[in-house]
């Protein structure tokens, strides 16, 4: 039984167990304190509260100064209170502070109606700014993904905190001191110029709008309206379970038919799904587990296990630019949306007749990596991109309102045929574990010649960082791995350089759950919940198919039997594989 | 994309000093200050070779040479200027010191003049407020300083 401290917290008695924060105290009873800097997406290893804004202020009762209610922990016989007149004014204070080196161009700013700070103000009933002074001038910087602009920047070091501490990448930090100081990547260069893997967890997590995404909506709009192109959407398994928050629907609220339905309303000439893709990914990367693991069992001293998941563009980044030995060890498959876009601008742009040229492949994405990855050299014919550009889920939610398209009033639609088509196994590639147990499926089947039991690998779902399982491969003890943020990439990584890892499957995703809490999502504020709402979702999508094992889509079946033949054919080599770069900063 | 190329002895030196100190992440300040004796200034490469022998981001060995005056990333001249800013300085004038210091040397604060003899900083109070305004160059202290003064002073050394 743990220790229960017992206090008092605006006059109700509150027990909690030792070790808690008041503010989470506080919330045990419903008195929701505000923070700004503070973040703790509970049950992962998101968490940050370095006590750096002093929003979340407290009085307790016998010490002089107020408290952060974030960093300050439960004593026995603690009375706290969080809303005497002395603590709002504190508070306000604080927050008028913050304001007076802030740009406060609210209307116009990317963060508008997501922002932390702003809402804080309305909170807080601040209608002017008493301090007026220098305003900082920070650096500006526009990548291919993330956009940077530190004059929004609080200093809070949510950034700092998810890609030092949470990531391990080490690429964003504090520099230099007092009005000078800033938050800035490594020796203060461009993100472009370090190891940054394009995560956006950064983004992710900015209460401001200081970090954001790089916006493409606008280039999409032209694209739309532009007679002589052929425009088609691919929506990746975790935009689906997500898409509706940004139109007041409760987090977990599956909108796949109204996305395609939204997609067809923008314009988009077809309405295809990167789930396809995803099908597609398991019979390549499935084969591909199977060849090593023959040459394994064969004798094959060479052979790299684990095979580790190729899918996750940051994951890709992390281990180009972190642990360039050991590119061999990652399936060469090339990522959903990617094969998606090698056999839109071939099989399918042959048999309607479409040119390259004229084609434009967009990807939806919860994920910002995945506009970098559009911009590999290596994922281009003469110049022309396979998937020519990407949008996150927020930037479609953005075009969707900006196209005066009802999005609660659309009636569900299909995706179009053939690369709509997709299994439940597809679904789940949104979550961590997903892709492990989407492969399982097939790997299973294809190995024993037998179908499967139960379709369900519970040991692979969930939350915890690192998750292990031995799977019976018809006698063979398949031992596998699941492991999301890059934190814990960089644990499975080390140990494997070590040579001290013992698995046969591994399986990452950079973000903390999966592609589900991807940095283009809804902002989820800090709220785990949201994330456990998606993850179920996905796994609803999963039991509502009728057909859940990727080599079971018969429009996949077709796409072999007409155009690739057999997984990993020369064609298939040439198309859905590709090979890794060292990208270290030296 | 080192500003200054450093000496591959430079570098031997710096992985001297963190062995000394065990490789320890908990000794970055004590690491940073020897280096900086050892030196007379850390670079990027040099901090490069920190951050890598103590295993820590880059990120925060530069942060922490960035947040620290006493840190310089570029090599200090062969007479290093630091004009007291502190309190009793400060009230009788040595920023009307510092700003003829800037305008003699052609330099800013942390900046080094381009022929390597002169450096320019500031510090809060070396002990000596019965004379100020106050400057130290090298080890000599200059008293009761009048901004007229600067230029036969720089001159002399010029020599």
């Amino acid at each position: 039984m743990e220790n229960l401290i017992h206090l008092t917290i605006d006059n109700r008695p509150v027990s909690v167990p030792q070790g808690t924060s008041v503010l989470d105290a506080a919330a045990t009873v419903g008195i929701d304190i505000p923070a700004l800097c503070h973040i703790d997406l509970k049950g992962t290893c998101v968490k940050s509260s370095p006590a750096a804004c002093r929003i979340c202020v407290v009085e307790i009762e016998g010490r002089r100064n107020l408290a952060p209610s974030c960093a300050t922990f439960v004593t026995e016989g603690m009375v706290v209170r969080t809303n005497s007149a002395r603590v709002v004014r504190a508070r306000k204070t604080v927050a008028e502070l913050i304001l007076s080196d802030h740009p406060n161009d609210c209307l116009t700013c990317a963060k508008c109606n997501h922002c932390d700070l702003q809402k804080l103000v309305t909170r807080f009933n601040i209608r002017e700014m008493p301090y007026k002074g220098e305003q900082s001038s920070r650096k500006k910087e526009q990548t291919v993904a993330i956009t940077r602009n530190m004059d929004k920047c609080i200093l809070c070091r949510r950034c700092e905190s998810i890609c030092n501490n949470v990531q391990t990448v080490g690429v964003l930090g504090a520099i230099r001191r007092g009005f000078d100081a800033t938050i800035a990547p490594t020796f203060d260069r461009m993100f472009s110029e370090t190891n940054c893997t394009y995560c956006g967890q950064c983004v992710a997590v900015c209460p401001t709008g200081a970090l954001t995404e790089r916006d493409n909506t606008d280039r999409l709009l032209e694209d739309l309206c532009n007679p002589d192109k052929i425009v088609i959407a691919q929506p990746a398994p975790a935009v689906r379970v997500a898409l509706g928050e940004e139109f007041g629907l409760q987090p977990g609220t599956i909108v796949t038919g109204k996305l395609a339905a939204s997609l067809r309303a923008l314009g988009f000439d077809y309405v295809f799904d990167t789930d396809f893709g995803a099908d597609l990914t398991i019979m390549e990367e499935g084969a591909e587990i199977l060849s090593r693991l023959k040459a394994f069992l064969g004798g094959d001293k060479n052979v790299k296990l684990p095979i580790m998941t190729s899918c996750c563009p940051a994951w890709v980044n992390f281990y180009e630019h972190h642990y360039p030995d050991l590119l061999e060890y990652p399936s060469s498959a090339k990522s959903p949306a990617q094969m998606f876009g090698a056999i839109a601008k071939t099989y399918w742009a042959n048999k309607m007749g479409i040119p390259r040229e004229k084609l434009v492949v967009v990807s939806v994405m919860p994920c910002l990596a995945k506009k970098y990855e559009c911009e590999r050299e290596e994922f281009k014919v003469d110049g022309n991109p396979d998937v020519d550009y990407s949008i996150s889920t927020r930037e479609l939610a953005r075009l969707i309102k900006r196209s005066n398209i009802d999005f609660l009033k659309l009636q569900d639609e299909d995706f179009d045929k053939p690369m709509g088509e997709s299994s439940g196994a597809a679904a789940i590639f949104g979550a961590t574990g997903g892709v492990m147990e989407a492969a399982l499926r097939t790997v299973y089947e294809v190995y024993t010649g037998k179908t499967l039991p139960k379709l369900e690998f519970h040991e692979v779902r969930g939350l915890e960082g690192i998750k292990e399982a031995t799977i019976d491969l018809g006698g063979f003890p398949l031992k596998v791995c699941v492991a999301h943020t890059l934190g814990n990439a960089r644990i499975i990584m080390d140990k494997l350089r070590a040579g001290e890892l013992d698995y046969h499957v591994v399986e990452i995703m950079a973000c903390p759950g999966g592609c589900i809490d991807g940095a283009g999502q809804p902002y989820h504020h800090g709220n785990v919940e949201v994330i456990k709402a998606r993850a179920k979702a996905i796994y609803a999508e999963d039991e509502g198919k009728p057909i859940r094992k990727s080599h079971e889509n018969p429009d996949i079946q077709k796409l072999y039997k007409e155009f690739l033949g057999e997984p990993m054919s020369t064609r298939a080599h040439h198309l859905l594989h590709t090979h890794y770069f060292d990208k270290s900063i030296k | 994309m080192s500003e200054f190329k450093v000496s591959s002895k430079a570098l031997r030196a710096t992985e001297e000093i963190c062995h000394k100190f065990n490789n320890d992440p908990g000794e970055l300040i004590s690491i940073l200050h020897e280096t900086q004796n050892t030196l007379g200034y850390i670079p990027e490469a040099v901090q490069r070779v920190i951050a890598r022998e103590l295993g820590i981001p880059e990120q925060k060995v530069y942060g922490v040479v960035t947040f620290y005056s006493f840190f310089s990333m570029v090599p200090k001249g062969k007479y290093p200027v630091s004009v007291c800013l502190g309190t009793a300085c400060y009230v009788r004038g040595s920023d009307k010191v510092l700003e003829e210091f800037k305008r003699v040397l052609g330099i800013e604060v942390g900046e080094t003049t381009p022929d390597g003899k002169f450096s320019l900083d500031c510090l809060r109070c070396v002990g000596a407020c019965g004379l100020a305004p106050v400057a130290t160059i090298g080890e000599k202290v200059y008293g009761r300083l009048n901004p007229s003064d600067i230029k036969k002073i720089v001159t002399d050394f010029e020599d």
